[in-house]
């Protein structure tokens, strides 16, 4: 199989740059990165179609394009189309209920960390019972 | 019979466009989502049984033969995961026109619901019947956009911050599949997985390899095992009840059977079976050890999906027909509990008013028959014996028994230890909601309880989270338990801050009748798993074998034959 070396090039500079932007924390760069990311992806089932430069038709099925990689990028391309109206959406919500674009800090991740500093903070279901310390304590 | 296969996913798609035009008449939407399921379900169980009788049945959809056309194809256990899955959407969708009727619920799912539900169900139907990579890939966007729009619902803060982290994984993931998908094409020049399956052992070792791990990477971020499954935690627990519970039953499942299809008929080979058992044992353990230290009961069961996931990994990892008929039975076993558990939780919210095991209480006295239904699912995904729980662990025990070597026996050792710790994170939740007398559980937290009069319409709660092992031991009345044996008592001069008062219940909330009866039925079902456990283990043992011997589907796929 041959193919065009600037392609294969291009593809991963896309996906790199997609890669990059997609661990951002703003949304919209995100967005951006997704984006890339699906072309890079079509190019790649492009340049998987074999060398450029195919008749799309002809009368026997030796010598033509292979059409079906391009469906393949076809259907890929309106799924990103519809993710991408979804992040958008989302995105939009976001920034009218935040004022901010980025993604947050989970509170209960966060939590876990909190305590690990706050060693007074002990296991939730003894601490609610005081009856149950006094009369350990008056046992003793 | 091969006209009904392709039903699964017409009907579905079908019935969410009627649907979606319905959007005024919610009576009607109702109406038309619980026909179109339970055809589902009819069309599932009929061909469940003329796959056994008959065996695997193949459909070329628009007459163009295999490998130039798509190709559905459906054997057993692509007919076990069906009528599983069927099930398990229609009971779901029954409690989420529970928790619609319920007056004054934020989470009553809004009209777009029905729409999306049924979208996400043609995703899972078209994913277990897929005869191609690039068919599996469109199936999984379909339910992954569908799930898109289910975890955001409402578009509350949490939601939109959740929602965020698993749709950002699962484009990652999506994106790896799609890679992967064009290399497999230029090296075999076709995405048909029985052509596949055939020509694939033809190419180089390292190309192996490497289109065999982009595979495994995609389909096991969307399984949620070890490295990959740190999403599932921080997301699924916001979303309403329902559709966690879906999620939990489904959705990681469909990456649990797409690794089997990649294990069994793409790389039937052994070249990474002992990465997925170290994978397996690592899910397992991380997962559970995540579940200890929860204090909010959805995350808790969030964290103990992730290890159970490492069940059937490891069954999977074997690459022996028991092995891989113990995977099946152990995937079929916990898409129903798991997904009870996570609606038993939902009641629980309903009636508690949270999720947080700080603020539940007296659940036993305001709910006896709430406390039986959590308690059956939790001893079963425990694995206490008469259940299907224990059944499955038995099985996959054994496979690796036979298997002999040092990796599964770790394995073995680490499901043991797994399943140990499960049913004592499952166990806490029990003390602290259920047999914690409700007066305890206020007294404690008097002086935060007009602080934050709506802190149960979060969840999960952002409460502090420690649980050590020794003092996990939850509080006992009476004395009635010795186990804990650790010196606790020291510490529980400190009172707990920053709890949040969580709804009393009481008279004027009393039990919503439907959720609890389609939990009800939900808990029968797992319970109805032991009874049929025989022959189910027979149909999944006879599923491996064919999964096991590649030639058998890829005759069927290509011959054109219904044999």
């Amino acid at each position: 199989m041959t193919t065009t070396l600037v392609l294969v090039i291009a593809m991963a500079v896309l996906f790199s740059c997609g890669v990059y932007l997609l661990l951002e924390r703003s949304l919209t760069r995100m967005l951006l990165g997704f984006l890339l990311l699906g072309n890079a992806l079509n190019l790649l089932l492009l340049i998987m179609s074999g060398a450029a430069g195919k008749p799309p038709v002809g009368k026997t099925a030796e010598g033509i394009a292979d059409p079906l990689p391009q469906a393949f990028a076809l259907t890929a391309i309106v799924i990103t189309f519809a993710v991408s109206a979804f992040l958008l959406a989302l995105i939009h919500r976001s920034w009218k209920l935040s004022r901010a674009d980025e993604v947050e800090v989970d509170e209960a991740d966060a939590a876990i960390g909190r305590d690990r500093d706050d060693p007074a903070d002990d296991d939730p279901e003894i601490d609610t019972d005081p009856e149950a310390a006094q009369r350990e304590e008056a046992s003793r | 019979m091969t006209w009904l296969v392709p039903l699964l996913v017409l009907v579905p798609l079908l019935g969410a466009a009627v649907a979606l035009g319905l959007l005024r008449h919610r009576k009607l939407q109702r109406t038309i989502t619980v026909a179109v399921l339970a055809i589902a379900v009819a069309v599932a169980g009929t061909l469940m049984v003329l796959v056994d009788q008959h065996g695997t049945i193949v459909v070329q959809v628009g007459g163009w033969q295999a490998p130039y056309g798509i190709s559905l194809v459906v054997d057993r256990l692509s007919a076990l995961l069906l009528t599983v899955s069927a099930s398990v959407l229609l009971l779901v969708l029954l409690f989420s026109i529970g928790q619609d009727l319920a007056p004054n619920d934020e989470d009553a799912p809004v009209t777009i619901f029905y729409p999306t539900y049924l979208v996400l169900a043609a995703g899972v139907l078209d994913a277990f019947m897929a005869g191609d990579l690039f068919n599996l890939y469109v199936a999984f966007e379909m339910l992954l956009v569908a799930s898109y729009v289910l975890i955001t619902l409402g578009g509350s803060e949490q939601r939109v911050r959740a929602g965020t982290t698993y749709i950002v994984t699962s484009l990652i993931a999506s994106a790896i599949f799609l890679a992967a998908i064009g290399l497999v094409y230029g090296a075999t020049g076709t995405v048909n997985i029985a052509q596949i399956s055939e020509r694939v052992a033809g190419l180089p070792e390292h190309v192996q390899l490497l289109l065999h791990t982009m595979l495994l990477i995609g389909f096991g971020i969307k399984a949620a095992v070890f490295p990959l499954a740190f999403w599932l935690p921080d997301s699924y627990p916001t979303a309403p009840a329902p559709v966690t519970a879906v999620f939990a039953g489904l959705l990681t499942k469909v990456g649990i059977y797409a690794i089997i299809r990649l294990e069994t008929i793409i790389f039937p080979g052994p070249q990474l079976n002992d990465v997925l058992l170290v994978v397996a044992v690592l899910t397992m353990v991380v997962g559970v050890l995540g579940a200890v230290s929860q204090t909010d009961v959805k995350r808790l069961l969030s964290f103990t999906l992730i290890s159970h996931i490492g069940f059937m990994v490891m069954g999977i990892g074997l690459g022996s027909v028991v092995g891989t008929a113990a995977a099946v039975f152990y995937t079929v076993h916990h898409i129903v509990v798991q997904t009870t558990l996570f609606l038993v939780s939902g009641v629980m919210e309903r009636i508690g008013g949270t999720t947080s095991t700080r603020s539940l209480g007296g659940l036993l006295k305001a709910a006896p028959l709430l406390a039986a239904l959590y308690l059956v699912p939790a001893f079963n995904l425990g694995g206490i014996p008469p259940f299907s729980g224990f059944i499955g662990k038995l099985g996959l025990f054994r496979a690796a028994a036979e298997d002999g070597s040092p990796m599964a026996w770790v394995a073995i050792g680490a499901g043991v230890v797994t399943s140990l710790l499960t049913l004592y994170a499952l166990m806490r939740v029990w003390d602290a909601a259920f047999w914690r007398p409700r007066p305890a559980a206020e007294a404690a937290a008097p002086h935060v309880s007009t602080a934050e009069p709506h802190a149960h319409l979060r969840s999960p709660e952002p409460a502090p989270l420690t649980v050590s092992e020794e003092t996990g031991e939850a509080y006992h009345p009476g004395g009635s338990t010795t186990v804990t044996d650790a010196p606790h008592a020291s510490s529980a001069s400190s009172p707990a801050t920053g709890q949040t008062p969580a709804v009393e219940p009481s008279a004027h909330t009393p039990l919503p009748r439907m959720l609890v009866a389609v939990t009800t039925v939900a808990v029968l079902g797992s319970v109805a798993l032991t009874v049929v456990a025989g022959p189910l283990y027979g149909y999944a043992t006879r599923a491996a074998e064919s999964l096991e011997s590649p030639d058998r589907y890829v005759q069927a796929v290509l011959g054109g034959t219904d044999e």
